[in-house]
């Protein structure tokens, strides 16, 4: 079987979970025996392709002339409006990104017609067009290619999917890693959320991260249950020997929140409890790591707490800085307020630090050896916290049960049932 | 001629409610009151009192042809006199018929068995002069915890004076050898064994409702062609249940009380066994064997020991901090802190802290008040820092307040017929409170306590009250919801 997949990054070139959990999942497929091509926007050539083959979509040449190509040219668009939409970036990145926009406004609208298109394979001040970009391009991708099946990831490459699909008449399968609601709560932006809706009715079969996720997509896309399968992330495990011998330099207990620092990600209660912590043990530090647009609204809450010597902030952590900081944390914290999956979580239970997660998480699904509040509990957060610290038994079962239950989280066992969801796609159609 | 042995057993533990550690120091009202007046009265309508009906009709019926016997433990006694006294009651009465036979456990339904032998007596001790207040017997057999048994158990009951134990048959520790024998301990032969059948038993516990079973529906009938398939020469079924079973874990109308008004019928009929008690048994029957029990053997799960109740870290933990402070709660001589002392052995609390369901995916099949272990362990360890803490500081009054009020309102509230008898029952436990009140309350009248006691009453509660107005709702209705667990769990206990 050969699946051709639209992604948005790719590692190492990764802003949030997107791209490791595409990196797992085709991993996984390839090793099951299945021949993966995977398009993303831009790439830089220093991926790792184990197996399938990476195609960049700054390198493909259209033909603007091809009759089909343009006739969905004119159906996508649509698209190319409302683009100051920055789904995942923080506040300083989204005024940088902007600035560079401005230097190079080289690019005009017209250059859409061009011969070849580069992109910047992030989320910019134009992604609207980078999106219908990317859509074009895969239609002259899809033309090209021989393969069973289509296989997009997240709203982004959904146009890309339909494009393909309405060239080739292939099955189209959707995997909803978020949708626009854990994105922005009720204030939807409305174009995203067209993107999503006609992306899952044009699929043949959605794929969800969580039960969670699955149910916002029949409830809130009107999506048909029959069609939408969840699919459980996993983690890739880490064997990281140079991580054995990182010390923490504070004697005090460490509490971690680590993401991005948005209402998606419940920061503030996170504060909250910390508060609660601190006024019965003072022999406990908090650490954010993270920025995002809440950020400022946290340093002055904590100012106003007086806990500035007992709460500490980061700012954005890159990939080694995550590791230490997972290293040298006691607990780990994710309250967010509504998360499809949550990868994080895995990688600190790696590390054997007990974790603390929000019902409204979809890895709460797949976690027994984790301790689950909802978000706005912040008494049940600070309770839960406090016992890890103080109450020895707790940190002995995490460490005795963590990490392995995470090791048994495999992709394998995820590609496993995405190829199950192929299978159901391509029997739906003879 | 062969004997049924049916006995029951009743208990509800005192569940804690959710007790955040800023709690501790500050608060020391650890039970959800609520909850366990809601689930006590809940059980007492659909269990206990149509079952003491039921049982009562049968003894009238059937004379001393139909005998039973009962293990009630301290918490449930106490639960039971205080939100449902006509339970008791019924108990006096079927008390009264000489038809029924009540056992001996530790106080407090405790592990102390296994961990100290002073506590262990002590509960033992305490819960034979309350059945003997309440029933008028002195109790001669002995039912651990759980049916939690090994030689050291065992001498230690006859050295209380028990000559009868009641034990689980466990296929490991009985190999060959059926447990439809009187039994005795091979290093104190004067104390008879009477082993549970644990497939016929859990055939009524778990399997009565059971559609996807291939032998149901269970009619009296074909339970009583079970009992007849028994081998000739053996001599005693031993049917120990919970009494939960009669209509709150099976549910009336799964027809389990006509399963067991037909039962007498029909065994008198069509079979050869008598109804009898354990006291009897070992009387009138031979034991043919002994039977040594090295590594404690209980009625739970399919492992038959103890690892539902200790083993895994948490359970430990907790264990080994509970029991490292008696020399200091002995020390203390305080009625609040013993009460608590006693409560907290309550064998329900490790239970809660069991994570061996993860391992075959049942997490949800067996009933907890608590979402995971993590919490169960988290909310205990909360409550046990807080009555360390207690038990090293003297002079820390005990929640008192807050438990005794809605008892107070419920008896004005619900006068009920009082018996000549149930007054006097109801004379001790005043009694009792009343003692366990007066050091709270001397130590209120002190100048200097007094407003601290008066805030507690006041200000503690209404911060929280008022801190989460909209979320206040959810964790109580939740709480509500769970209500209908602890004692489905207490009775899906084995397997």
């Amino acid at each position: 079987m050969r699946v051709l997949m639209f992604g948005w990054e790719f590692p190492p070139h990764i802003t949030g979970g997107l791209g490791t959990a595409c990196f797992g999942l085709t991993k996984g497929l390839v090793k099951l025996g299945t021949e993966v091509i995977f398009v993303v926007p831009k790439a830089y050539g220093d991926e790792s392709p184990e197996g399938f083959r990476l195609v960049s979509a700054s390198d493909i040449t259209l033909d603007i002339l091809d009759h089909a190509q343009q006739e969905f040219w004119n159906k996508i668009k649509y698209m190319e409006i409302g683009s100051n939409l920055i789904p995942y970036l923080g506040e300083e990145e989204f005024e940088k990104l902007v600035e560079e926009e401005e230097l190079q406004k080289t690019e005009t609208t017209s250059s859409v017609f061009s011969k070849r298109f580069s992109f910047s394979g992030k989320y910019g001040k134009n992604l609207m067009q980078e999106v219908s970009r990317y859509a074009l391009v895969a239609s002259s991708i899809a033309s090209k290619l021989e393969y069973d099946l289509i296989h997009a990831h997240d709203w982004l490459t959904y146009p890309a999917g339909i494009a393909a699909k309405h060239i080739s008449g292939k099955p189209l399968i959707i995997h909803v890693h978020a949708t626009e609601f854990d994105r922005s709560g009720e204030h939807v932006n409305q174009t995203v959320y067209d993107i999503e809706r006609s992306g899952m009715e044009a699929a043949d079969e959605v794929i969800t991260v969580s039960n969670l996720t699955r149910q916002i997509v029949i409830e809130k896309y009107g999506i048909d249950p029959s069609k939408v399968y969840t699919v459980h992330n996993a983690v890739e495990p880490a064997d990281r020997p140079e991580l054995e011998g990182i010390q923490k330099h504070v004697k005090e207990k460490v509490v971690t929140f680590l993401g991005r620092v948005t209402y998606q990600k419940g920061p503030d209660y996170f504060v909250e409890a910390a508060h609660k912590v601190l006024k019965r043990d003072r022999n406990v530090r908090f650490v954010m790591a993270g920025s995002g647009d809440l950020l400022n609204r946290m340093v002055r809450r904590i100012a106003k707490l007086k806990m500035g010597t007992r709460f500490h902030f980061t700012g954005f952590l890159t990939g080694a800085e995550v590791d230490t900081m997972f290293a040298m944390s006691d607990v780990y914290v994710m309250p967010s307020v509504s998360e499809p999956f949550g990868i994080s979580p895995l990688e600190a239970m790696r590390s054997n630090v007990p974790v603390v997660i929000s019902k409204q998480s979809g890895v709460s699904e797949v976690l027994r050896h984790a301790i689950k509040i909802d978000f706005w509990d912040i008494d049940a957060m600070a309770d839960a916290i406090y016992g890890i610290l103080h109450y020895k038994g707790l940190q002995k079962m995490f460490a005795h049960y963590g990490k392995g239950e995470v090791d048994n989280l495999k992709w394998e066992n995820a590609s496993f049932n995405v190829l199950g969801v192929y299978k159901v796609a391509l029997a739906r159609r003879q | 001629m062969k004997f049924i042995n049916l006995c029951f057993q009743v208990h509800q533990p005192y569940r804690l409610r959710t007790y955040r550690f800023f709690n501790i120091g500050q608060d020391h009202q650890y039970y959800d009151d609520y909850q366990n007046r809601h689930i006590i009265r809940r059980v007492a309508e659909r269990s206990y009192l149509p079952a003491n009906r039921m049982i009562l009709d049968l003894i009238r019926e059937y004379g001393s042809a139909f005998r039973v016997s009962y293990s009630i433990s301290g918490p449930a006694l106490e639960q039971l006199l205080q939100h449902a006294p006509e339970v008791i009651h019924g108990f006096q009465e079927l008390a009264s018929t000489g038809c029924v036979e009540f056992t001996g456990e530790t106080y407090s339904h405790s592990l102390a068995s296994l961990k100290s032998k002073e506590e262990f007596i002590r509960q033992v001790v305490k819960h034979r002069d309350r059945i003997n207040d309440l029933f008028g017997q002195s109790p001669t057999t002995f039912r651990n915890t759980e049916l939690i048994f090994n030689d050291e158990i065992g001498l230690t009951a006859a050295e209380q004076g028990f000559t009868t134990l009641l034990t689980e048959g466990a296929k490991h520790i009985l190999g060959w050898k059926s447990p439809n024998f009187l039994y005795y301990s091979a290093i104190n032969p004067k104390l008879k064994l009477l082993l549970r059948n644990y497939r016929l038993s859990d055939d009524i516990i778990f399997r009565f409702s059971n559609r996807a079973w291939s032998e149901w529906p269970i009619t009296t009938e074909k339970f009583v062609g079970w009992l007849n398939k028994v081998p000739d020469n053996e001599e005693v079924v031993n049917l120990f249940l919970n009494y939960e079973t009669l209509g709150e874990q099976q549910w009336k109308e799964t027809g389990i009380f006509e399963f067991f008004h037909k039962l007498p019928r029909t065994v008198l009929a069509h079979s050869p066994y008598r109804f009898s008690t354990p006291r009897e048994i070992s009387e009138q029957l031979q034991p043919v064997a002994p039977i040594t029990v090295l590594y404690p053997i209980s009625w739970a799960d399919e492992e038959k020991d103890l690892t539902a109740w200790l083993g895994n870290e948490l359970q430990d933990e907790a264990f080994g901090k509970l029991y490292g402070i008696e020399q200091a709660v002995v020390e203390s001589d305080r009625p609040d802190v013993l009460r608590d002392w006693e409560r907290l052995q309550a064998s329900d609390h490790f239970y809660y802290m069991c994570t061996k369901w993860f391992s075959d995916g049942e997490v949800h099949k067996y009933f907890n008040p608590y979402p995971s272990p993590y919490e169960a362990f988290i909310n205990y360890m909360n409550v046990l820092s807080d009555f360390m803490i207690r038990v090293e500081t003297p002079g820390v009054p005990a929640g008192e307040a807050r438990s005794e009020q809605p008892h107070a309102v419920k008896e004005t509230e619900k006068p009920v017929k009082v018996s000549a008898k149930k007054t006097a029952v109801r004379k001790t436990i005043r009694k009792k409170t009343s003692d366990i009140k007066k050091p709270a309350a001397a130590k209120n009248q002190t100048a200097a306590k007094k407003p601290a006691a008066a805030k507690k009453s006041t200000a503690v509660k209404k911060p929280t009250a008022a801190k989460k107005p909209t979320l206040a709702k959810k964790p109580t209705a939740e709480k509500k919801v769970t209500g209908a667990g602890p004692n489905a769990k207490s009775m899906k206990k084995t397997n």
